[in-house]
């Protein structure tokens, strides 16, 4: 049955033109359209469409570059907050243990000072009573010596006014008392 | 088939229409044979209707497109990815998205004219076009071969590597055949068929229906019925076919320029 109407459909192309055969203008027309279209997609739509898909392209990835760098950005701050913060501990440590060397020292300082201060107090003091002690000895001499002067005067009631002589008596009796007041020390 | 086949059988007086018929006799100057035809028009409003619409998408340039922006951008990236991208691919695609992009929408619109009531007239069932087109992207590859290879081309094209020399005889005229005469041939006459079937079976269909309808006979005048079934059912096919056609046509441009550039490779 398809055959029927193809061969009637033969029957009438027999009598027409081969529709193989083109009509020139009509090719021409094609053409003509076709390169019309071509010219304005070549310069105007695929140019546009391209650049329209160019900046989307960059703005899903100049955002993401973005981000990346805010997020490496953060992590840059949390790194150097916690650097910074070990580096105040570490500050703080050595302080620490520079106060107390420091201290220690202060203290060492404080002791030799103090040992030194009562040394040279000390010091001081027996020299200031070995002086005394001598002027005390001194004067005494010549008092004892006076004392026992004016007493032998008046014992043995002879006046012994030569000083020069009674101070020679004085001495060599003194002399004499030391001498065995050092062997008793003995 | 059937209920297209029944006028036929039946009468002694019905002649379907033929390739006379899809001749329109001219606009200008009105009914002759040989002017400006409602094909001419058709192309020529086709390439006012693709361009208005892509630049109208196109010009907005928004990083979040609108509703015409998004469907300009769907069909461009269509043409772009899944036909130049996948059979071309590297760095050399861009160069022809502009030659396929065009191509698809040029045949894709002339042969939707055959879809639409009124028009019904895909401008592509008339052979002048399809020659046209299949002549410039013949032109088009051979160009490319040579600027590629030079002329080596033509020896890469014709005779295929790792075939034993005395199968070469019979190889090398094949290949010249089927790559350098039939390539253009069947490029344009399966567009310009398959457009003119569909035509001439639409215009069967029709006078068809019309024939019956008139018959005085009822049951005939009622199997008018079945032959509309049978003719919406090619309608839906032959919408098909035109979106397919223009598909294939593009598909195609883009594997012979694929060879044409890698052709040492193959």
């Amino acid at each position: 049955m398809n055959q029927q109407i193809i061969s009637a459909a033969a029957q009438g192309a027999a009598e027409s033109a081969n529709p193989l055969v083109p009509n020139v203008w009509e090719m021409g027309v094609v053409f003509a359209g076709f390169v019309v279209l071509l010219y304005i997609v070549v310069k105007f739509v695929v140019p546009m469409f391209e650049k329209t898909f160019a900046e989307r392209a960059e703005a899903i990835e100049g955002g993401i570059a973005k981000a990346e760098k805010a997020q490496a950005e953060a992590s840059a701050a949390l790194e150097e907050y916690k650097q910074q913060l070990h580096d105040a501990r570490a500050e703080a440590n050595r302080i620490r243990e520079e106060a107390r060397a420091e201290g220690a020292q202060i203290l060492a300082e404080l002791k030799t000072k103090a040992a030194a201060e009562s040394a040279r107090i000390t010091e001081q003091a027996y020299a200031q009573i070995e002086s005394e002690r001598q002027a005390a000895v001194v004067s005494l001499r010549s008092e004892v010596g006076t004392l026992a002067t004016t007493l032998a005067e008046r014992i043995v009631g002879e006046s012994l006014s030569d000083d020069e002589r009674a101070a020679r008596v004085v001495d060599r009796f003194l002399a004499d008392l030391e001498t065995q007041s050092a062997g008793a020390a003995k | 088939m059937i209920a297209l086949a029944l006028p036929a059988q039946d009468s002694g007086t019905f002649t379907p229409p033929g390739i006379d018929q899809m001749h329109l006799p001219a606009i200008l100057p009105w009914g002759a044979s040989d002017g400006f035809s409602k094909q001419m028009l058709l192309v020529i409003l086709s390439v006012v209707l693709i361009a208005s619409f892509f630049i109208a998408a196109a010009r907005k340039q928004q990083l979040v497109p609108g509703k015409l922006q998004f469907a300009g951008e769907m069909a461009y990236g269509f043409v772009r990815n899944s036909i130049a991208k996948d059979i071309i691919g590297g760095r050399d695609f861009m160069k022809y998205v502009p030659l396929l992009f065009t191509l698809f929408f040029f045949i894709l619109v002339n042969n939707i004219y055959g879809a639409i009531p009124v028009i019904q007239l895909p401008s592509f069932s008339h052979v002048g076009g399809a020659y046209v087109l299949a002549a410039v992207v013949y032109v088009t590859w051979i160009g490319i071969g040579i600027k590629k290879n030079g002329l080596k081309y033509f020896k890469l094209a014709t005779v295929p590597s790792g075939v034993p020399w005395f199968i070469l005889p019979i190889v090398v005229p094949i290949e010249i055949i089927s790559n350098f005469l039939v390539r253009p041939v069947t490029h344009s006459l399966r567009l310009f068929a398959t457009m003119m079937a569909g035509h001439l079976i639409v215009m069967i269909a029709g006078s068809g229906i019309e024939f019956l309808v008139m018959q005085e006979n009822v049951l005939l005048k009622g199997a008018s019925v079945l032959v509309l079934v049978g003719a919406v059912a090619m309608y839906m096919l032959e919408a098909l076919i035109m979106v397919l056609q223009a598909y294939v046509f593009t598909l195609l441009t883009a594997i012979y320029i694929e060879g044409a550039l890698h052709a040492d490779s193959h």
